[in-house]
């Protein structure tokens, strides 16, 4: 193998890159992005790129870490629009063609818009650099800010926004934010955390028309309530980047349209593996195919991908314990594991009333996730016992004793 | 190869622990401690994990 192109110049492909040099791959590796930037991290882009704290150039990576030795080619600003796995090429948008030995796929996920506010200035999601730079500015004139989502994107735009002394509304459709990833108990205390700081919400309500002249100006829901509103930052989630791939002959789910891999992130075709949010896999011998759209999923799948691509079939399966953190005002908030499936969640130190606590999610009485606030070094311990599917009683012995 | 932690960076996610438990250790006031910030020849692969792993960025592995 010579030519290595990897398509996504995020999280995910940098780290392929890093172990394909790593693994002593010397041949040529292309990093091609649409985005017009170098390789940059993404979760302060909600937090403190936001809120003012930190200039751009500390997001990227390169200013982090030593990327000289890499010697990658980086082809960004320009996005890959297609693929023949017959001459084994990408082609870019801008026509030129782009051939390879071995292809990692790490396009990521693009956000969903709110097609009611198709068109009107003032409406955002926030996904790139760019978007958040453009929101950053736009909350300089002092907007009326509303937010439509509250999941994790949604909820730190509100928080960042509430630090900067910004009104903030929040319409979310579940009735409690953050419902399906935390469960309804830890749910109401984020709930509660920004009611707190005067976050105004809508739960259980669907926008159902946005209104303005050129820009945003009003929102209206289903239960005929109208919010006024300079500035809309839509996070609704997001779907995965293969646009590019359709019809190509790799393998993608019906349902979503994910990159389908097995369980070492090989695709169908040979010589073609994937990594990050692109991604759908079985994980840990389950054989229902999961996206991990988080941080630390696409550094490991990074380095595994690239490691598969060296290595072949024999490659060990990868798998993966979901972690992902929030900041919001004075939490961080950590979780690993699966919260889905389980049907007990217990708080065995804290309480979910105060700043620092620690809940415990479980199944058949066996531990299956973590969620915890403010308390880093009980979240590691119950880590690992997730790592060992420890029996639920030996999960709360561990916190009892202290 | 010699460690370096900016723990203005560090949040204590822990992930290094993880990786190179001989190297990093998170305690129980909630504060990342580096047991060893010059580590043996054989642990220098386990320092790279960690780095690359670490959420923040926080740790740089310096040349000697």
């Amino acid at each position: 193998m010579q030519r290595v192109v990897i398509v996504g110049a995020s999280l995910a492909g940098l780290r392929a890159a890093q172990a394909l040099r790593k693994r002593s791959f010397a041949g040529s590796i292309t990093l091609i992005g649409e985005e017009p930037h170098a390789p940059y991290d993404r979760p302060p882009l909600s937090k403190q790129l936001l809120s003012g704290e930190w200039p751009a150039e500390k997001l990227f990576f390169h200013n982090r870490e030593k990327h000289d030795a890499l010697e990658l080619e980086q082809r960004v600003g320009v996005a890959a629009r297609s693929l023949s796995v017959s001459t084994n090429e990408v082609e870019l948008a801008n026509g030129e063609r782009v051939p390879y030995d071995g292809l990692i796929i790490a396009t990521g996920a693009r956000t969903r818009q709110l097609a009611a506010a198709k068109d009107l200035a003032g409406v955002y999601c926030l996904r790139t650099l760019d978007d958040a730079l453009a929101i950053r500015a736009a909350l300089e004139h002092k907007p009326r800010v509303v937010v439509v989502g509250a999941g994790f994107i949604g909820l730190e735009v509100a928080a960042s926004c509430r630090k900067l002394g910004l009104a903030v509304t929040v319409v979310e459709p579940q009735t409690l934010p953050l419902l399906g990833p935390l469960g309804a108990a830890a749910a109401r205390s984020v709930h509660e955390l920004h009611r707190g700081h005067s976050v105004e919400f809508h739960l259980g309500r669907a926008v159902t028309a946005v209104q303005g002249t050129g820009r945003v100006e009003r929102l209206l829901l289903d239960d005929g309530s109208a919010l006024d509103c300079d500035l809309l930052v839509v996070g609704i989630g997001v779907d995965p980047e293969t646009r590019w791939l359709a019809g190509s002959g790799v393998a993608l789910e019906a349902r979503g349209g994910g990159v389908i891999c097995d369980s070492t992130l090989a695709t169908n075709v040979p010589n073609i593996v994937a990594a990050g949010d692109v991604v759908r896999w079985p994980n840990a011998g389950n054989s229902e195919r999961v996206s991990v759209p988080h941080w630390s999923n696409a550094v490991e799948q990074g380095q595994a991908a690239a490691t598969r691509l060296l290595e072949g079939p024999s490659t060990a399966p990868f798998t993966h314990m979901p972690y992902f953190w929030s900041d919001q005002y004075d939490r961080k908030l950590q979780s690993a594991g699966s919260v889905r499936g389980s049907d007990v969640f217990e708080v065995v130190q804290g309480s979910l009333e105060a700043a620092s606590f620690v809940g415990l999610y479980s199944r058949d009485d066996r531990l299956t996730g973590v969620l915890s606030s403010n308390a880093p070094a009980a979240f590691l311990r119950a880590r690992k016992l997730i790592a060992q599917t420890a029996p639920l009683s030996e999960a709360r012995a561990a916190f009892a004793i202290r | 190869m010699k460690i370096v932690v900016d723990f203005d960076l560090c949040q204590s996610h822990g992930l290094c622990t993880e990786a190179a438990p001989e190297l990093f250790e998170l305690r129980d006031d909630g504060f990342l401690y580096v047991l060893s910030d010059t580590p043996a020849p054989e642990l220098e692969r386990k320092a790279e994990k960690a780095a690359l792993e670490c959420p923040v960025g926080a740790i740089t592995l310096k040349d000697e």
